[in-house]
């Protein structure tokens, strides 16, 4: 069956998009990395070399070994995942709290309800994020309202959904889908995007243990690309708070997850070339997500840039636009600028062109600057 | 050697625990090649599969039976029995399923049925006068409800669809608890959120209905999971009613596949009542119910006459017995008529006939049965039965009364609770509205919410 590939991303695949991918290289030009104040004070000991997966990993094992009710469940888990996240957790854990279920999205969110609105922390993976629309009904129309409907007598709160999302050179229209857009759109529901490893253990750990639903999704793209010191311990990064990942003056760069590289590369050539100074931040929540940290910057700069994998039309990017419009008006120099997918399906043979990359954000960034 | 599944699957469901259909391999005609390098399951692990519980579609290449005759089995709707204990006219057929559950708790269970009645009959015409928004009435089900809720213990975790108020009220729910639901009070468990009869009770573990039809039986499967394999709860289970129509669902399905290959201490009760609104049950499948599914996932299953009081009982003791003791589903399906309107939205007559309905009435109505059972014994008269209506209606109008006259909850309460906390958007959001009320305020029914 062609419906899914479990070896997408084999090592020597992705060294050679990566090569490729000249545009879309990560490490070895940018110098992303996620939050230093939580790797701050540890020693090495404390501390690990880890990629995305790896880290992803070790934040599921803290969570099964801190409550002894979290399970994680889904489509091929239980031998590790199809991208090497769940490794060794079933041997360490049992397979009472770490195992398969049928092939059936739809039964793994309701499944996942019925567990997290019944006493147990449940981490449901659904395989990609693309095939997350069956689930569509059980995750909007009941995790999300859980709460409110029972008059807060029951609530979904121990609910999370760890999914892949994004481009990954060679996905198409199946493996690269970005919907975070349609979870975005529902009140209840949290949406959480790490860019980096060190990001994603601390934000996937605040996930799981967030009193709300909360869908996670992983950049795959970054899965093996990315690599960092990672606390080997329990650690949290706050929910609905951005952070600044590289201070600047003339342009707000606003990103999330895998774009964020992108967005590193463009900001650094901006400076390179043209000695523009971009302020380059990482929503990290994209719902509800952190306005303040995007007015603050706004008003400093007065030009604003956002960029998603995701099409344009109701993406993320629209809703960033109209608050900092509603808040920022008169601080603002020129349009707001989004660099963005196209309003298509994701393309195979396309992709290259397809994606907003580095020169497209270099150009908006320059285009803002010149208005 | 297919054509004779059938009764083998009727026995297979009938006996109460599963037995591995062993077909014979008399007229087989190949012989089947060498297998030494295809692998196989461990005994261990043949032995664990729910596959190898009840066909035998085995992995193992060596245990698959092939012949030579081309047999397709044709769907020539096999009918699965449907166990019944007491006639329609309240005669017990074998003495030996009487569950003798004594006059006490049967009075109670008559009484409870004239309660159901009453409301029904009640809420119906309160919201044709437009005193309330909307209302489902429960009218031919109160056997389903009342003979499988008093099976059930206080631990055990209950999901429905909408058409099971039996199972509240025997469970402990309060008429003041339906009637601030259905007038969305300030006192209503729900926060006057949802439309009525979406009732929910923590304290009585019923999960908050809602409207989407068969989501909730999936969280069933997960609920009966997490009470048996996480809390390690080996006396509770998991029930999950819904009805004819709902069992169409994709969830449905997914929910029996994953409760089977999981094993979840999960009854899965489908209310048969014969329609899904206008539509009648021969256009909404083309199997032998919903009950010829269950043996298709693994999983143990039984129909039963959802009219007799009795059987419903029986069948719920049974099925609890081996969810519990052997950590399993079971299907339910208890076959019986809706005979009231969808909901006061519909009109039933447009696509039935009224004679149907009568005959449903007259002929075979869940408390016809009880009451002759009770009569018979003593333990009822027509007296009682004029007084119990009598006092009954009192109680209903006098809670409804109550209910009427309470505000509606205090208007912060749109913003609380989509989250565990109030975010800083929706802080702004209920700021805006505050700051609109200001102005604007009197053109809305200030009043009629708490302040």
């Amino acid at each position: 069956m062609l419906r899914r590939s479990a070896t997408l991303l084999k090592t020597s695949c992705l060294r050679r998009f990566s090569v490729q991918h000249g545009i879309r290289q990560m490490s070895s030009n940018t110098e992303i990395e996620g939050d230093k104040s939580v790797v701050d004070g540890l020693d090495k000991a404390e501390l690990e070399t880890m990629n995305l997966f790896t880290a992803i990993n070790s934040g599921l094992a803290v969570a099964l070994e801190s409550d002894p009710t979290a399970c994680i469940f889904g489509e091929d888990v239980a031998f590790g995942g199809v991208f090497r996240c769940t490794m060794g957790l079933k041997d360490k854990f049992g397979g009472k709290r770490v195992f398969n279920t049928p092939l059936c999205e739809q039964g793994i969110a309701g499944l996942a309800i019925g567990m997290a609105t019944n006493g147990v922390t449940a981490i449901a993976e659904m395989q990609f994020a693309d095939y997350i629309f069956p689930a569509f009904d059980q995750i909007v129309n009941e995790a999300a309202k859980y709460r409110y409907r029972s008059g807060n007598q029951f609530d979904c709160g121990r609910l999370t959904i760890r999914t892949p999302y994004g481009a990954v050179g060679h996905g198409g229209l199946y493996h690269s889908q970005s919907p975070e857009a349609y979870f975005a759109h529902t009140p209840g529901l949290k949406v959480v995007v790490p860019s980096t490893p060190r990001e994603a253990k601390g934000l996937l750990l605040a996930s799981i243990r967030d009193p709300n639903p909360v869908v996670y999704m992983e950049p795959k793209w970054l899965y093996r690309s990315a690599v960092e010191t990672v606390p080997l311990g329990d650690y949290e990064i706050p929910l609905s708070k951005g952070r600044i990942v590289q201070s600047g003056s003339d342009v707000t760069v606003v990103g999330w997850g895998a774009q964020l590289h992108v967005l590193a590369e463009a900001v650094k050539k901006a400076k390179e070339e043209q000695q523009i100074s971009c302020e380059l931040i990482d929503l990290r929540t994209l719902y509800p997500w952190d306005e303040e940290i995007v007015f603050e910057s706004v008003r400093k700069t007065g030009r604003l840039i956002v960029s998603h994998e995701a099409p344009v039309t109701c993406g993320l990017g629209a809703e960033i636009s109209a608050r900092v419009q509603e808040e920022c008006f008169l601080h603002l120099e020129a349009p707001i600028r989004r660099v963005c997918g196209y309003d298509t399906p994701f393309p195979l043979v396309f992709e290259k062109l397809y994606y907003p990359d580095m020169l497209k954000n270099l150009e908006a960034v320059k285009d803002t600057v010149d208005f | 050697m297919l054509r004779s599944l059938a009764p083998r699957l009727v026995a297979a469901v009938c006996s109460s625990l599963s037995t591995r259909v062993g077909v014979s391999s008399s007229r087989a005609a190949f012989k089947a090649p060498s297998t030494s390098f295809l692998p196989t399951l461990s005994a261990a692990a043949a032995a664990s599969s729910p596959a190898h519980r009840l066909f035998s579609s085995a992995p193992n290449y060596d245990q698959r039976e092939f012949v030579g005759e081309l047999n397709v089995i044709r769907s020539d709707g096999a009918n699965l029995p449907c166990y019944r204990v007491l006639s329609p006219q309240g005669e017990v057929l074998d003495a030996a399923h009487d569950p003798e559950l004594g006059e006490e708790t049967l009075v109670k269970m008559y009484e409870t049925m004239i309660l159901m009645n009453t409301l029904d009959n009640v809420c119906y015409d309160v919201q044709r006068q437009g005193r309330i928004s909307f209302y489902m009435t429960n009218y031919g089900e109160s056997a389903s409800h009342l003979g499988s809720a008093a099976v059930l213990k206080k631990d055990d975790v209950i999901y429905g669809q909408y058409r099971e108020l039996g199972v509240l009220l025997w469970r402990g729910y309060t008429l003041e608890n339906i009637m601030n639901q259905l007038y969305s009070n300030h006192l209503d468990l729900g926060k006057g959120r949802q439309m009525p009869v979406h009732y929910g009770s923590r304290e009585l573990n019923f999960h908050t209905i809602s409207s989407p039809l068969a989501t909730q039986i999936p969280q069933a499967s997960g609920a009966g999971y997490a009470l048996r394999h996480v809390h390690g709860n080996t006396d509770a289970c998991c029930v999950c009613y819904f009805g004819d129509g709902a069992a169409s669902e994709g969830d449905f399905h997914a929910a029996l596949n994953f409760a089977a290959t999981l094993d979840s201490p999960t009854i899965f009760f489908c209310r048969n009542n014969g329609y899904a609104i206008s539509t009648p049950v021969h256009e909404q499948y083309r199997g032998d119910g919903i009950a010829a599914r269950g043996p298709g996932y693994g999983i143990d299953t039984i129909r039963v006459d959802g009219n007799d009081l009795f059987a419903v009982y029986n069948v719920m003791a049974k099925a609890r017995k081996i969810a519990t003791e052997e950590s399993r589903p079971v299907l339910v399906e208890a076959m019986s008529y809706r005979v009231g309107h969808h909901s006061t939205s519909d009109d039933s007559t447009r696509y039935r006939g009224a004679d149907e309905i009568e005959y449903w009435k007259k002929n075979d109505a869940p408390e016809t049965r009880l009451r002759g059972y009770l009569e018979a014994r003593g333990w009822w008269s027509q007296e009682r039965e004029d007084e119990e209506l009598k006092a009954t209606r009192k109680r209903v109008l006098s809670a409804l009364k109550d209910a009427e006259g309470r505000k509606k909850p205090g208007i912060d309460q749109i913003f609380h609770d989509t989250y565990a906390e109030v975010p800083p958007h929706l802080e702004r959001q209920q700021a805006q509205l505050t700051e609109h009320l200001n102005t604007q305020g009197i053109h809305y029914p200030l009043t009629d919410f708490h302040k």
